[in-house]
């Protein structure tokens, strides 16, 4: 098989896409490559998922950590101690033992005029699954990056606000919510990236990888295991990463300059996310 | 058996079957993994610091090689999930030691180890020997996956520590200078004691870090607390003494809280610590970070 047929055959794999049977036999690199870089696909989707989602309900959590109302304040103080004081790897398990419990033929919600009929079974999968998971972790680990910024909004600004009568969700939306986004950009971006690294997680946990469709480690460890040699698929995971890495880094600089953008630029210049190790959770 | 009562578990109910249920020899061993979850964090912190430690002195050296050496280290852990390393050195070490033994130990040497998809030492360099009894071969993994845990968390310590190095303010190393110490005086009695408190708010972190990495153990094959929980939580049938449906999530609810306790009070315990490093310092009001 030329490199060109290996990669029509297995590019997609991990989508069920190509070839049904995992490679048995050669194991070159042109294989490790396409293989690893199918799966691959899966490490992105999660990230990209989680951190959309995450960042929504991140900012709800820490907007209802400061609520004066203990009903609000309480249930999103739980939430990020659960998720930020477990690890993430028990957090799968605990997940997908919980979703396994619906009930296996659907939920039939009545709703007066019709029944809605909804089914379950996907959820069990890791695209969906595993998906949640990493929402609501990435979410609370946000929230808390959140938290922070907005407590170090300087009094100032908040003040200024007022005395030009912008007040409640006005003041919220045009003052206090750039401001944290600002502040919190940095560790914000080491939160991505961690993340991203964390998405590696999910098929070494509870999900199984239905019809051998893993993400990139998967495969390494799968190549790793025919060949009883490490020291071949896990750089090419390692190298695939670290070029992944670069770009999230960039594109969250970019962002970053962007929210700066109205301050002085030789500070601008100087706000680099700096690396803090949260890599597992 | 702990009670006498246990001897016919079929006719137990309630409480009863509770108790000789939570006592059978397999749960045991359960308890017991907790222990193997405790020790990896108490052997693995210490080591881990020392090899952060290296690393962050080898970075700042003046000798290139070493340098490069040190930030090689550091900067390892920045682009790569962890876990590529857990699942990486915990083979490529095993490998490793037994490609060295092969060359000392073997008589034949004509064929190489690495042959057709192969890994072939020859059984004189097998490690531990295919003879050593199973309980070698769970401390001889153990002692593997402490020494990968302490490379990868190593390698965030000494981003931690090189980071707290450069925190101890300029003015402190120059008065030792105008005192006339050497270099090697100063990092010894300047630099390194006063880095310390820089470095703790980053070591504190680094140490939740750990204790959360601590069920990467079930993944590199260790017996630890995961396995446990799926070995016991599986579904008994009628033909077990004790059957039962699938508790699987009971268990792992049951892990989430232990990692919940300990990270509670991991972060009571250090935040009280660094209260009291920081007592008399300037930088105790502005609450800096590492």
């Amino acid at each position: 098989m030329s490199c060109f047929e290996t990669i029509q055959a297995y590019g997609l794999r991990s989508l069920g896409i190509g070839e049904r049977l995992l490679p048995r036999e050669g194991y070159d690199l042109c294989q490790q490559f396409t293989l690893i870089g199918s799966g691959l696909i899966w490490n992105v989707y999660f990230a990209a998922i989680a951190l959309a989602l995450g960042f929504a309900l991140a900012t709800l959590l820490a907007v209802g950590k400061r609520a004066r109302s203990a009903w609000i304040r309480k249930p999103c103080d739980w939430f990020v101690f659960i998720f930020r004081g477990s690890p993430l790897f028990i957090q799968f398990f605990v997940a997908y033992q919980l979703l396994v419990l619906l009930p296996r033929d659907g939920v039939t919600l009545p709703l007066g005029l019709f029944d809605l009929h909804v089914g379950t079974d996907w959820v069990t999968r890791a695209w969906a699954g595993a998906a949640l998971v990493l929402f609501f972790n990435t979410a609370a680990y946000t929230a808390e990056i959140f938290l922070g910024a907005l407590r170090s909004i300087p009094r100032g600004d908040l003040e200024a606000a007022e005395a030009y009568g912008i007040t409640g969700w006005q003041r919220f939306r045009r003052i206090q919510w750039p401001t944290m986004l600002r502040l919190a950009w940095p560790a914000y971006t080491n939160e991505a990236i961690f993340l991203f690294h964390a998405t590696t997680l999910v098929f070494f946990s509870g999900f199984p990888a239905f019809q051998q469709r893993g993400d990139a480690l998967y495969y390494a460890s799968y190549f790793a295991g025919r060949t009883f040699n490490p020291f071949v698929p896990y750089p090419i995971v390692a190298f695939y990463f670290i070029c992944l890495t670069l770009v999230l880094t960039w594109t969250f600089g970019r962002i970053g300059r962007r929210l700066n953008r109205h301050l002085p630029t030789n500070e601008t210049r100087r706000r680099r996310p700096r690396i803090l190790p949260q890599i597992i959770r | 058996m702990m009670f006498s009562f246990c001897a016919d578990p079929k006719s137990l109910e309630g409480l009863q079957w509770l108790s000789c249920y939570l006592t059978t020899g397999t749960h045991m061993s359960f308890y017991g993994s907790f222990l193997t979850v405790l020790v990896l964090l108490a052997v693995t912190a210490p080591v881990a610091l020392a090899f952060g430690f290296g690393g962050a002195v080898a970075g700042r050296s003046h000798v290139a090689p070493l340098r490069w050496i040190g930030k090689t280290y550091m900067a390892m852990v920045r682009g790569i999930p962890d876990i590529v390393f857990f699942l990486f050195f915990i083979v490529a070490l095993d490998q490793g030691l037994e490609y060295l033994f092969h060359f000392v130990r073997c008589e034949d040497l004509s064929q190489p180890v690495r042959q057709a998809g192969e890994f072939r030492a020859c059984p004189a360099a097998k490690i531990p020997p295919g003879s050593a009894p199973p309980a070698i071969h769970q401390i001889y993994n153990f002692a593997l996956a402490v020494f990968t845990f302490a490379i990868v968390f190593g390698a965030f310590a000494a981003n931690v520590l090189s980071g707290a190095m450069q925190a101890v303010p300029r003015a402190q190393l120059e008065t030792a200078e105008s005192f006339g110490m050497t270099p090697r005086q100063i990092n010894r009695r300047i630099l390194i004691p006063q880095m310390w408190v820089y470095a703790l708010p980053g070591l504190s972190n680094l140490w939740m870090v750990l204790i959360k990495a601590t069920p990467l153990l079930f993944i590199l094959g260790i017996e630890d607390v995961v396995y446990w929980a799926q070995q016991l939580g599986a579904m008994k049938t009628q033909t077990f003494s004790y059957p039962h449906p699938d508790w699987r999530l009971w268990y792992f609810l049951g892990l989430l809280v232990f990692y919940l306790l300990l990270t509670k009070v991991s972060e009571v315990v250090l935040d009280r610590i660094m209260t009291r490093l920081r007592r008399g310092l300037p930088m105790a009001e502005n609450g800096a970070t590492a």
